[in-house]
């Protein structure tokens, strides 16, 4: 039987597949802020703590209402999206003819008082998200136990974004929407309501985040520094991707997962900085990221 | 020219007698304010201290003690800043807490740099009272050694012969793992290997199913706070424990306990030196710590804070001055007596002494009210539970 430096094909079998795993909360996540930034130009760096209000909404249902993770998984990313819809209308619409250092500045603000506000009250150790028992258990794979849980997280994540990839690219609406980003005022006169358009995209985006956390509830500890590091992932993955390049951004998802996990394996210490590395590789070769449009 | 001599003499009297009536102390908590460690050892840590210091009635014993709080980030540059200008600038004559190891090694050498006093309660490493040791360092709580003889021998016994470690990447993760390996090799069991996972880490996946892979009977995590609570969770996920092997969680605090869930945490084995529900004493003060920290039981990092500033401010009562040598002296040489740790000593390596315990986290159908989690599998005397004097290899034992 092959080895690669030493590691069995089962071990590597099963790190790929835990690879693009973790790589579909990564292409979900990114997918949320590509779109944001395709068609707002806006940095959302609250993204992250929308994905933590994400798994909090989930935990909240479940404890003050009694609502399960499949109510959930439909009920909290509309929720969350709403949440986003306000923080749109309210203050960074304002932000639109600035320059994108402000709304990167408004929305990490935001964020860190989202995220300390959960603090004060949740602390940081987290609470208990049982999974639902059609989660629980497992497939022996031969090379790998899978559990259902992962199992979910890739479908459902896969289904979301090409649903997402549909509608952008292939849909009348996301005609509309895309030459919205081009020429607002073009399509507004021909009578569309872009600001309405521009506040949908927002919430759509923020969605998405919420989804990422609705996944993440039952898999990784619910506490509200939860997204706080994975953001900074995230952008890293939409910059090798190509700022607002939408299947940019679930290609280097999947892909960055993937290597990702590939260095757990053979340099585990590493695994924390290797996205980074690559990031930086891209930026110096193709500045625009790898699916990007050169400007 | 006689007239003012004796005016000299009597302000220079004057003034020693007003030092003899108040010392000003001032200790600095520094901790983790706001990441993975801040609800094991964060805002409680404070609100600890300051129940100590009232608890002793210090103002009517003419101490009169103000307590700073500053959050390290769990950074080794961040914590040596604050703990430096502490030292030079703001007055700090102790510094209490800090955990995460790394940063912990850092101001145990600034501490003693500047001779002043160092309470460790946070921190694991047993190279504080080992290659690290310092005249000015107690470290009070627990560490390395003791959660390694206490959790590690037990699974041994247990049968789990053979380990595998998950691993923190930084000081405490490695003096955990080595302190562990040499537990489970004395016992005649093996260690298959180890991977290193970046700090904090969320996604535990790929590192537990090399542990499946390696086919070891013990799979030890030797990390803390939001990383167990994260391995754990998904230890139980992929199914571990399952699959037929046993999960050492090598340090567990309360509050991971619940935030995990009995559910997901029963039947792990875990070393403390303290749990709120063990006697009288305990429970009435963790009801009243209770109360003032958003409804949170101590941990044992809180309880070590308490115990350690109450025993500081005796023997600041008791030499009369806050000199750290005198100080640190007298700490050593009185035993330690507390509500919460019971009778003790300091050895003169700074490892405070008291008994350990071996718990086991009870199935959802034992809790019978809130924070209802551990049960007492053993009592590991304070003589067996830490560290020989002559192993350590500190230098300040001849």
């Amino acid at each position: 039987m092959f080895e690669l430096l030493g590691i069995p094909p089962q071990v590597l079998f099963g790190q790929l597949l835990l690879g693009l795993i973790n790589g579909s909360f990564y292409a979900v996540l990114s997918l949320g802020l590509a779109v944001i930034f395709g068609l707002l130009n806006i940095i959302n760096f609250t993204h992250g703590a929308q994905y933590m209000l994400g798994a909090f909404g989930a935990w909240m249902l479940l404890n003050y209402l009694g609502v399960g993770y499949w109510w959930a998984v439909f009920i909290v990313p509309p929720i969350v999206g709403v949440t986003g819809i306000v923080l749109e209308r309210v203050m960074i619409r304002r932000l639109y003819h600035l320059d994108h250092l402000y709304g990167l500045l408004l929305t990490f603000g935001l964020a860190l008082i989202i995220v300390g506000f959960f603090r004060q009250f949740f602390g940081v150790s987290g609470l208990p998200y049982p999974p639902p028992p059609l989660l629980t258990g497992g497939y022996n794979l031969g090379f790998m136990y899978l559990p259902n849980s992962r199992a979910w997280v890739i479908v459902a994540s896969l289904i979301v974004c090409l649903a997402t990839w549909f509608i952008i690219e292939k849909t009348r609406l996301g005609a509309y929407l895309r030459a919205a980003t081009e020429n607002p005022t073009m399509v507004g006169a021909f009578g569309i309501n872009v600001p309405l358009l521009v506040t949908l995209t927002y919430g759509f985006g923020v969605a998405l985040a919420g989804f990422a956390g609705v996944l993440a509830a039952p898999i990784y500890a619910v506490n509200p520094n939860m997204g706080a590091d994975l953001i900074i992932v995230v952008f890293a993955v939409v910059v090798i991707g190509g700022m607002g390049s939408i299947l940019g951004s679930i290609l280097t998802g999947f892909g960055l997962g993937l290597i990702e996990g590939l260095t757990r394996v053979f340099y585990p210490e590493g695994s924390a900085v290797v996205i980074f590395v690559i990031m930086a590789l891209v930026l110096l070769v193709k500045p625009a990221g790898l699916f990007g449009r050169s400007v | 020219m006689k007239k003012m001599g004796f005016v000299l003499a009597s302000t220079a009297s004057l003034l020693m007698a007003g030092a003899a009536y108040a010392t000003d102390v001032k200790i600095g908590v520094l901790n983790d304010r706001s990441g993975i460690y801040a609800d094991i050892a964060g805002e409680g840590s404070v609100i600890a201290a300051q129940m100590a210091v009232e608890d002793f009635k210090a103002t009517d014993k003419g101490i009169n003690v103000s307590i700073v709080s500053a959050d390290h980030q769990n950074k080794p540059d961040v914590g040596s800043n604050i703990a430096r200008q502490w030292y030079d600038t703001e007055n700090v004559d102790v510094i209490a807490d800090v955990p995460t190891s790394s940063v912990a090694l850092a101001v145990n050498e600034i501490t003693k740099e500047k001779n002043k006093i160092f309470l460790a309660s946070g921190p694991a490493s047993s190279d504080l009272t080992g290659k690290a040791c310092s005249p000015n360092t107690v470290h009070w709580t627990y560490d390395t050694w003791a959660l390694a003889n206490g959790t590690g021998s037990a699974m041994v016994a247990q049968g789990g012969d053979s380990w595998f470690f998950v691993t923190a990447d930084y000081a405490f993760g490695h003096a955990l793992e080595r302190d562990t390996s040499a537990v489970v090799e004395a016992s005649g069991g093996k260690v298959l290997g180890a991977v290193r996972h970046p700090f904090p880490g969320q996604d535990f996946s790929s590192f537990l199913l090399q542990a499946q892979g390696s086919g070891a009977k013990v799979v030890g995590l030797a990390n803390a706070g939001g990383d167990t609570i994260n391995a754990v969770k998904q230890a139980s996920e992929f199914g571990i424990t399952q699959g037929g092997q046993a999960l050492a969680a090598l340090l567990m605090f309360i509050n991971d306990v619940h935030a995990l869930g009995l559910e997901v945490a029963q039947g792990l084995v875990l070393t403390s030196a303290f749990y709120w529900d063990k006697n009288d004493q305990t429970r009435e003060f963790s009801a009243r710590f209770q109360e003032r920290n958003a409804g949170q039981k101590p941990s044992m990092i809180e309880a070590g804070v308490y115990a350690s500033v109450l025993h500081y401010l005796k023997a600041v009562e008791a030499v009369g001055d806050k000199d750290a040598a005198k100080v640190m002296a007298k700490m050593k040489e009185m035993p330690t007596e507390d509500p919460l740790f019971g009778k003790g000593t300091i050895r003169a390596d700074g490892r405070k002494l008291h008994d350990m315990y071996l718990f086991r986290v009870k199935k959802p159908d034992q809790s019978k009210r809130p924070w209802d989690y551990f049960e007492t599998v053993a009592t590991i005397p304070a003589d067996k539970a830490f560290r020989p004097l002559a192993e350590g290899g500190c230098s300040l034992v001849k």
